[in-house]
């Protein structure tokens, strides 16, 4: 069934008028994801590639039925933005969008407490059910529709990963990327709980990256609810303490977030921890046999 | 983004944190004037570099006159400090600061930073100040502090009450650290701050509280709100190569191994990193050319890469999904047709159209080791490097 997203998704594109929005729009279409409608203020009533846009999320959801929603709004006007989404009730907000202030993010979270929708990302490549739909980035025909899903806090090493995991001749059910800043939406857990319940996904891998405990956290977890084959990787196994790997969340900081405890701390989980990121496919191919 | 300590008190200053008075000096004859301005028998020089342990390695010192306070600015300007924090670089020393010495009763720590997993901003104090804070914090857990700072609330007054009375503060003392807790909340979110850290705020032989030592960095993504920041970037604290990246937008870091590499995606840069450690090298960077990967950027990622004179061959891995493999090609053959690299460059390129980009590299006259698998071209370009001379 995959988990998020499938072929009955009605996406809005926050931010559709934009460079990015525009051309991942098309990308979307073309992948054969429902965008139904496009959201950028002060341009209601465009359309943008036969697709109605609106002023406001609401208007966009209320009259093309949207449930998901994804966003390519520049960082200013992001955090505003998935508060927009959530106010207008979307169930699945991505949100795209690289260099979310950290401060911004906190209010993001405290505001979508008491909400019932809920966020991927942002700093993210979203997410792909192969076969379904895509609100994402990511280049759909590197994917194929399979049994595994796929976690990951990167963008390119994930596509690397569906690369090795299509030519072991594996598919994926769902891959979603949940973002490479200090503070995002939806988690690992929250996204192993839905893999859990969902019939065609068999096995997951987890690709981290140093900086934070969430992969520890995800381990812990997995180890009492978790009853599917779970691989992971982690990224950043040379990186030195104190400097930033690219990501704003990639960082060791105050002895906190190496990779090596990171890998301990899965294994000791009970997850089988790829250590060479060439074989992240091979791992795969192995755990299901 | 990190600033400097002086630049740090500057702006706890300008927030009502108290700090010691004094000033910069870039030349002898400065640190001579501004501590004879200070008139005090207890002088501090400091150097103002990016690094902690600074004391440890020579670059703080304290002595008893403007004469003496002079021979020390002429011993620190212009040499190059290494602590245990510059990662075995040195760091030049361009100012010192020339402060006032503080009689000394007890020593604080004080601390705010943003707990990703609560999605919080956090303020943690303990009652011993000073290098051992890691360990003091498992060995007395007693002694230190947390607390959360709700987004809606800000922080509590009974949270201040809380945080003064773990350092053991009754009366003027209590009300004064008070204050600082809450300028300091003020100072972090106002700026969007990533990291204030006040080690040691001391309690003075007369009763007050003051920063004796100061560390701010602040969120990178946020500076776009804060003009009146960006001139406190130092660019003399920055690495060439890291330099020129910034300038490009590329995410450059330097590292002290052989191996250059230039990878698209920060994930995918740490696993290149990873896996040629797995192979026995060593990387020479971390070199995130961002998802296009055009000719403009290849070439800029090589300029960078050669200024490190320890890399001895280069391991390109792209994986090229929207932007299809060929143009990259033709994008990193363009690119060292414009830029010289006299080391082996070993280039892997996944994706769309991979099949046509390792025909185009094969057939250009110039000199490549093509792979085929991320283990193949770690293996190829670890043995380059060792071929090279680099010792790994």
């Amino acid at each position: 069934m995959s988990i998020i997203l499938n072929e009955k998704s009605r996406v809005v594109v926050q931010g559709i008028t934009g460079k990015e929005g525009r051309f991942h729009t098309k990308l979307m279409l073309e992948y054969g994801t429902k965008v139904v409608s496009g959201v950028t203020p002060g341009k209601g009533g465009l359309s943008e590639q036969g697709i109605p846009v609106f002023d406001r999320v609401e208007e966009a959801v209320k009259q093309e039925g949207a449930n998901v929603s994804i966003l390519f709004v520049p960082p200013p006007f992001a955090a505003d933005g998935i508060m927009e989404a959530a106010d207008a009730g979307v169930e699945w907000i991505i949100c795209v969008t690289e260099g979310i202030p950290v401060q911004d993010m906190i209010r993001v979270k405290t505001y979508l407490n008491d909400k019932k929708s809920r966020l991927i990302g942002p700093n993210c490549p979203g997410v792909i059910s192969p076969g379904k739909s895509k609100a994402g980035i990511m280049p759909g025909f590197i994917h194929k529709e399979g049994s595994v899903g796929i976690i990951s806090r990167s963008g390119t090493l994930t596509y690397e990963a569906v690369a090795q995991i299509v030519d072991e001749g594996l598919g994926q059910s769902t891959a979603v990327g949940i973002g490479g800043d200090p503070i995002i939406g939806t988690d690992y857990k929250d996204l192993l709980a839905l893999f859990e319940k969902d019939a065609q996904t068999e096995v997951v891998l987890l690709i981290g990256e140093i900086g934070g405990t969430a992969e520890e956290e995800a381990g812990e977890w997995a180890k009492k609810h978790f009853t599917k084959p779970l691989a992971a990787f982690i990224a950043g196994q040379t990186a030195p303490p104190g400097k930033r790997m690219g990501h704003a969340g990639a960082i060791i900081s105050g002895g906190k977030g190496k990779a090596a405890d990171k890998m301990e701390s899965l294994k000791e989980s009970g997850i089988h921890v790829i250590e060479n990121p060439a074989f992240m496919g091979k791992a795969i191919r192995d755990l299901l046999n | 983004m990190k600033i400097h300590e002086y630049q740090a008190k500057e702006l706890f200053a300008k927030y009502k944190v108290p700090v010691p008075r004094g000033d910069i000096a870039s030349t002898v004859e400065k640190a001579r004037s501004v501590a004879e301005w200070l008139g005090s028998d207890k002088i501090v020089v400091k150097a103002q570099v990016h690094a902690g342990g600074r004391g440890a390695a020579g670059g703080v010192k304290i002595v008893g006159d403007p004469d003496a306070a002079a021979e020390v600015a002429r011993n620190l300007l212009g040499k190059e400090l290494v602590t245990y924090q510059t990662g075995g670089t040195a760091k030049k020393i361009r100012t010192v600061l020339v402060e006032e010495g503080i009689q000394i009763d007890r020593e604080f720590y004080v601390s705010m930073i943003t707990d990703r997993a609560a999605a919080m901003n956090a303020i943690m104090v303990s009652r011993e100040g000073g290098m051992e804070i890691e360990k003091d914090a498992v060995d007395h857990p007693d002694r230190i502090l947390i607390e959360h700072i709700h987004p809606v609330t800000g922080l509590m007054p009974f949270q201040q009450r809380k945080l003064a009375a773990v350092l053991g503060l009754t009366g003027n003392a209590a009300k004064s650290a008070m204050q600082i807790f809450a300028n300091i909340v003020r100072l972090y979110t106002e700026l969007d701050a990533s990291l204030v850290e006040i080690n040691p705020l001391v309690l003075t032989r007369e009763g007050f509280l003051t920063a004796l030592d100061g560390k701010i960095n602040f969120d990178e993504n946020a500076l776009y709100r804060h003009e009146e920041l960006m001139v406190l970037k130092d660019p003399y604290a920055m690495d060439p190569g890291e330099k020129i990246a910034e300038a490009f937008g590329l995410n450059y870091i330097r590292l002290d191994g052989t191996v250059g590499c230039m990878v698209n995606g920060a994930g995918l840069a740490m696993a290149t990193m990873d896996i040629i450690k797995h192979y026995g090298g060593n990387p020479a960077n971390f070199l995130d050319i961002g998802g296009s990967a055009d000719a403009d950027r290849v070439a800029k990622g090589f300029e960078i890469i050669v200024s490190d004179p320890n890399v001895k061959a280069i391991m390109i891995n792209i994986f090229g999904g929207i932007v299809r493999c060929d143009r990259v090609a033709r994008g990193i053959i363009d690119a060292l047709n414009t830029v010289d690299v006299h080391i082996p460059v070993v280039v892997r390129l996944k994706g769309t159209n991979w099949e046509e980009a390792e025909k185009l590299l094969n057939e250009s006259p110039l000199d490549f080791i093509v792979a085929h698998t991320l283990s193949e071209a770690a293996q190829k370009a670890v043995e380059a490097a060792e071929t090279a001379g680099g010792a790994v």
